[in-house]
């Protein structure tokens, strides 16, 4: 067999758009030695064919006939250009290349049959380049979990060869070790399993009267990880709060869930037990929605760690009932600020500018790929977020009612669905159970996956055709935990056997324990009846999708793992499933003792304005949004951009699940951070408030709002982030009691803090992210942000009060304050449902929230939204009677505040629909292209053109 | 009754609301998968109009549409000539014009030679999704209105159409084969954004010396009904929906040609 080598180059006078990109990726770096980057694509193929059948290869395949070159064989460095570093990237042995599975097909497409193909990257990079400068490009151009680099023309790529698996089985001497050696061999094994439940293990296999092998450790570790679990969350906790003790039996069972329960609410269909929480849409369907985290393996790669992000939560919906299609994502980033030196950046942390392309390019490719439109967002950032950024993605999909459930019986097959099973994302879900340190970018390098949308999107399209032909019982995802906690999951209740050889790999050479807890992507578990295999057998063929059948569901309520015949791990379901000891924590919480900065007294707040307006917070996204397809699949109705030039921001989106239906849903989410750092409570509240005030303002029904709860915490074993986490959990109940919303999913991470090499730590703050989704009953009624028509009203809803503290102008300023904004549930739920109403009315032309930045901030996105001016008058203002201050009237972030845009000749109808909140008239738009806001003497405070606003607005974020 | 086959394979991805935007049109509108098609290509027989619709078929590997496109050229060719002899209609949006141009059927000016048209990476070498006016260029196309500048989304990272040389170029001019050219509100062509990828002469759409093959960028499914249009909350006619009229077309071609 020959291999041939191919190498594809831009044609002279054709851009090389990753040439482009990798001379601005090592100029990021801060390296300017080089001077210009050129790439070419490199294709190894093994085959029996001439040397013409070769050229038709180069020429009809692999290279555009109009804009490539072709050389086939190895090419040199160009002539004259001695200083020229080629650098090559190779896929490791045996990972999977679906580059070179297209070739092989397209060969055999055209006519002839080709043993293997590999591909590779090839980029030469001229300038002076020293030793240390090639090992930093080099780390950035590859990741070294997947990838070789050679370097030079000589060098050659590595053998695709792997020596195939022996099977030997491990068994580990556990019953006879004392505290601190059942600590170490945790350790030492990675399990991130503490010495309590290392001894209710060692008790278990004592009471069997024989040694764990290394694979039922490994099950045990995965399946009683913080990551799938929730030990924490759902721990006892007595919890000291200025002095009161208050004691919890189950945090979450007595805060979140018990509101869940107490609210009770008919039209839930399935809440915190499936992969996603599940409501009634409309008579015959269901819509879910979860929201999962993805932070360490995006602090370490951030396109793959956010990719499989995105691939892991489609996955959840897939997985929910018998299977959901999603419909929507939802991406919320929390990032450190993105204008940093070098000399900033801790060892073993990535840059956050690199991280925050890695993680949008991520999420882009896999959304985009999938088909699913991406249509709501945030970001936030803050310092703390540097080793530890925070990478939410969310999805919501769409079920028949009659779909909702499956339960998978005794007799039925297992068979995993889609990708196959690597290397990749072993120790994920441990991993992501403990805190981050300088060293895991090498050790825990393998925790990251690899994905590839296509292969999902085959799976979802061959899924949705079986399950309306009902030929499975039930479905999971292979998520954290992979097939252990797939399997393990579906046959808590009955038994499963599994034939672990029967797994199909990406390579040889994998042991029995990493074929059961890899996390590699795509993968999705279903339970068949041996009758009906046959006929979806045919359904995943047809399209190419491999299923195979790996054991089956035995009704014995054991755990039974076999390789090639061989026993080589069982475990009782109850002890995996319940034996986890019950935690208990310690949680305290100290009022913090802060202070309200001096008053500043000024004549103007133009600059102030315009300072909030360019915080990367408040800034415009439209350089991440439009990357993202917000329009696939046809359904958007409110986008995320808007206005007069589809570039000015909406409160949420709203899409439009079904083509027969008017009935839409509004996502959208509430996320302050630097709420907490005054009282997480309050915090959690005013996201809460911020979910759904963003919901309403497009038009969604304040009886049909559910809410998700993502938690990021830092080290929770420290009594005063347990504490933060208790107060932010009692929030939740409050809110979702106060506004009669239900929680009906969540997730949380905890442990992100990061240790530096010097020992010090960076813990992020306390992060909710509280994600809302409403029913909007007829999308012809929506209504966005931006400002509709000269002489219309201008009215806020809400009362203003003197609340600075966590306020992004204190931010501007470097300063905390103390006042943090506190909901009022009561007047909360009462003008969302007023608000409601109007809009349902038709008597709102436009509906902005006020979050960050105030009314101020809310008015100046309005006006440019709708490209015309604001009078405004701060006399209208609704605002209690401390709020004095012309700072506070203008940028206090309190809660429940809307602003709204009436035409003058549906004031009094409007009025009317206002009564019993606090509200008044403000001003009113005009055709001026300015914003002008007097103070309640009647001077002007702010006067400053809608164009420098926006240019405000829309500079910080255009990369 | 109009009958349209929208195409599926790994990686189509707006199959669904391609379907959707025929049906509402009036054509009776199938989903099948290439690997059905090549199996019995004589499906092609019943209908009059093939779809490829927009996605990332085969992941995009190698380059955008290629494998589906060398997957037509060895298994489907003759039967997809055949079908526009018939003096039927295909149409490629997205995804699937760079598909129709890899396999020559929009990429090239003499039937003999090779691939002269081709779709690459924008030149700000990002996918975008944004809004776009369009200018109908041909008088031939079956697919447009010559007379209306129509409003429709984008969504793509190659977008960039570019000819081998200034010959072909010109032939595709002079043969009234560009569609559609990107321009702003008032007909004026422009710059980034106005066109969103730095396509040559700002074009948007080709259709092939027929009129009946077209591809185009931008999504005409993607604006079916008022309330997609981007700021629909602000417009007075709320019912306008600009990508109605190329399925319209379509179907009312085939009503008075072929029916």
């Amino acid at each position: 067999m020959r291999q041939r080598r191919f190498e594809v180059f831009n044609r002279p006078g054709s851009s090389d758009i990753h040439g482009r990109d990798v001379l601005s990726d090592i100029r990021e770096l801060g390296i300017d030695s080089v001077l210009e980057v050129q790439s070419a694509r490199v294709f190894l193929i093994d085959g029996e064919f001439d040397d013409e059948f070769s050229r038709r290869i180069a020429s009809e395949l692999l290279s555009d006939a109009v804009c490539e070159d072709y050389y086939i064989g190895k090419s040199s460095a160009p002539a004259g250009l001695a200083k020229a570093t080629i650098i090559e990237i190779h896929l490791k042995s045996g990972v999977t290349d679906p580059v070179a599975e297209s070739v092989m097909t397209a060969i055999e497409d055209m006519g002839a049959k080709c043993a293997a193909v590999r591909t590779a990257r090839k980029y030469m990079l001229f300038g002076e380049i020293s030793e240390k400068q090639l090992k930093k490009i080099v780390r950035r151009l590859s990741n070294d979990c997947i990838e070789v680099v050679v370097i030079g023309t000589d060098a050659e790529p590595p053998s695709p060869h792997i020596a195939p698996y022996k099977l030997e089985v491990k068994t580990l001497e556990l019953t006879t070790l004392n505290d601190a050696q059942l600590e170490q061999l945790s350790k030492k094994m990675d399990l991130f399993l503490n010495v309590v439940e290392m001894k209710t293990i060692q008790n278990y296999f004592k009471s069997i009267s024989r040694e764990p092998t290394d694979i039922e450790l490994e099950a045990l570790a995965q399946t009683w990880s913080e990551h799938c679990v929730h030990k924490t969350l759902k721990s006892s906790v007595d919890f000291d709060f200025d002095g009161k003790k208050i004691h919890f039996d189950n945090l979450i069972k007595e805060t979140i869930f018990k509101a869940t329960k107490d609210l009770n609410k008919p039209w839930c269909i399935s809440v915190f037990q499936d992969n996603a929480g599940v409501i009634e849409f409309d008579e015959t369907d269901a819509v879910c929605f979860k929201v999962e985290t993805h932070n360490h393996p995006s602090a370490l790669d951030p396109y793959g760690g956010a990719a499989t992000g995105i691939g892991g939560v489609l996955r959840d919906p897939m997985g929910t009932g018998l299977g959901a299609k999603p419909i929507a994502n939802t991406d919320i980033f929390c990032f450190a600020e993105p204008d940093k030196s070098f000399d900033e950046i801790p060892r073993g942390v990535l840059h956050p500018k690199r991280i925050a392309k890695g993680v949008v390019a991520g999420v882009r490719d896999y959304g985009n790929r999938m088909g699913i439109p991406t249509v709501n967002g945030a970001i936030f950032f803050d310092d703390r977020f540097l080793g530890n950024p925070l990478v939410f993605c969310g999805n919501v999909g769409i079920m028949p009612k009659d779909k909702c459930f499956g339960k998978a019986e005794i007799g039925d097959l297992v068979m995993v669905v889609g990708g196959r099973t690597g290397r990749d994302g072993i120790h994920g879900a441990t991993f992501s159970s403990g805190a981050m340190t300088h060293e895991h970018e090498s050790i825990f390098s393998h925790a990251v996956q690899i994905g590839n949308a296509i292969t999902e999107k085959k799976v979802l399209d061959t899924l949705l055709t079986a399950r309306e032909l009902e030929l499975y019982d039930a479905i999971t995802d292979c998520g954290a935990g992979g097939l252990s906690s797939a399997v393990g999951e579906m046959g808590a209740e009955l038994g499963a056997e599994v034939e672990l050889e029967k797994i199909p790999l990406k390579y040889a050479g994998l042991n029995y324990t990493e074929i059961w807890i890899s996390e590699a992507q795509e993968r999705m578990v279903i339970a068949v009846k041996p009758e009906k295999l046959e006929e979806i057998s045919k359904i995943f063929s047809d399209e190419n999708v491999e299923a195979t059948v790996i054991g089956r569901f035995t009704g014995d309520k054991k755990l039974t793992l076999k390789y090639a015949g061989t026993r080589v791990g069982q475990l009782d379901m109850e002890f995996l499933h319940d034996g986890l000891p019950k935690y208990s924590r310690k949680a305290s919480w100290r009022g913090k003792k802060l202070s309200e900065p001096a008053n500043e007294s000024k004549d103007n707040f133009n600059d102030d304005l315009l300072k909030i307006l360019s915080t990367y917070n408040v800034a415009s996204k439209e350089w991440v949004i439009r990357q993202y397809d917000h329009e696939v699949q046809g359904g958007s109705v409110v986008k995320p951009l808007g206005g007069v030039t589809n570039d000015s921001p909406n409160d949420a989106a709203v899409v439009k699940p079904k083509y027969d239906s008017d009935k839409g849903i509004a996502i959208g989410c509430g996320i302050n951070p630097l709420y907490g750092d005054i009282d997480p409570y309050w915090m959690a509240l005013a996201g809460i408030d911020e979910a759904i005030r963003n919901i309403i303002c497009v038009g969604a029904r304040p009886d049909r709002i559910a809410l998700l709860d993502n938690f990021c915490w830092a080290d929770c074993k420290k009594e005063e982030n347990m504490g933060s986490l208790v107060r932010a959990s009692q929030a939740c109940f409050d809110g979702a009691m106060g506004f009669d919303v239900p929680f009906i999913s969540g997730k949380d991470s905890l442990n992100n803090n990061f240790i530096c090499d010097d020992g010090t730590e960076i813990s992020i703050p306390a992060t909710l992210l509280i994600s809302a989704m409403g029913i909007v009953d007829d999308v012809n009624k929506c209504v966005t942000a931006d400002l509709k028509s000269a002489g219309n009203l201008l009215f806020v809803v809400g009362v203003t009060k003197n609340e600075l503290g966590g306020s992004h102008y204190y931010k501007t300023k470097k300063q905390l304050g103390a006042n943090v904004p506190q909901t009022d549930l009561k007047i909360a739920k009462l003008t969302a449902e007023k608000i409601h109403e109007a809009i349902d009315a038709g008597v709102i032309a436009s509906c902005h929230d006020c979050s960050e930045g105030g009314i101020a901030v809310a008015m100046a996105e309005m006006a440019f939204a709708g490209g015309i001016g604001i009078e405004a008058d701060l006399r209208g203002l609704p605002k209690i009677d401390d709020c004095t201050s012309v700072a506070a009237q203008l940028f206090s972030e309190s809660c429940s505040r809307y602003i709204v845009e009436v035409e003058p000749k549906n004031y009094n109808v409007f009025c009317k629909f206002m009564l019993g909140v606090p509200f008044g008239q403000i001003g009113k738009a005009v055709k001026d292209k300015k914003l002008v806001i007097k103070n309640s003497q009647g001077k002007t405070v702010v006067d400053a053109e809608i164009d420098i606003l926006k240019d405000a607005w829309q500079k910080p974020l255009k990369w | 009754m109009v009958k349209a086959i929208v195409l599926r394979a790994a990686g189509i991805n707006c199959g669904l609301e391609t379907q959707y935007a025929l049906e509402l049109s009036g054509a009776e509108a199938e989903r099948i998968h290439i690997n059905r098609i090549i199996e019995s290509p004589d499906v092609l027989e019943d209908c009059q109009i093939v779809v490829i619709p927009g996605g990332f078929s085969y992941g995009d590997d190698v380059a955008a549409g290629k494998i589906l496109a060398n997957q037509i050229i060895h298994h489907l060719s003759d039967r997809l000539r055949a079908f526009i002899d018939a003096g039927k209609l295909v149409l490629g949006i997205c995804n699937g014009v760079q598909v129709l141009v890899k396999t020559g059927i929009l990429g090239k000016v003499s039937p003999e030679s090779k691939q002269q048209i081709t779709i690459t990476n924008n030149d700000s070498g990002k996918f975008e999704d944004r809004w776009v006016y369009l200018q109908p260029g041909s008088k031939k196309c079956v697919f447009i209105d010559p007379e209306r500048r129509i409003y429709l989304p984008i969504a793509h990272g190659e977008g960039k159409v570019v000819f081998e040389n200034e010959e072909v170029f010109e032939k595709i001019k002079s043969d009234d084969r560009i569609t559609f050219r990107y321009v702003d509100e008032n007909g004026n062509f422009g710059d980034f954004p106005v066109n969103p990828n730095g396509s040559t002469d700002s074009i948007a759409g080709l259709c092939d010396s027929t009129g009946r093959v077209m591809g185009l960028m931008p999504h005409p499914e993607r604006y079916v009904r008022g309330t997609q249009h981007p700021h629909w909350t602000r417009l007075k006619d709320k019912s306008r929906a600009d990508g109605r009229t190329i399925f319209d077309n379509a179907v009312k071609y085939v009503k008075e040609n072929l029916l």
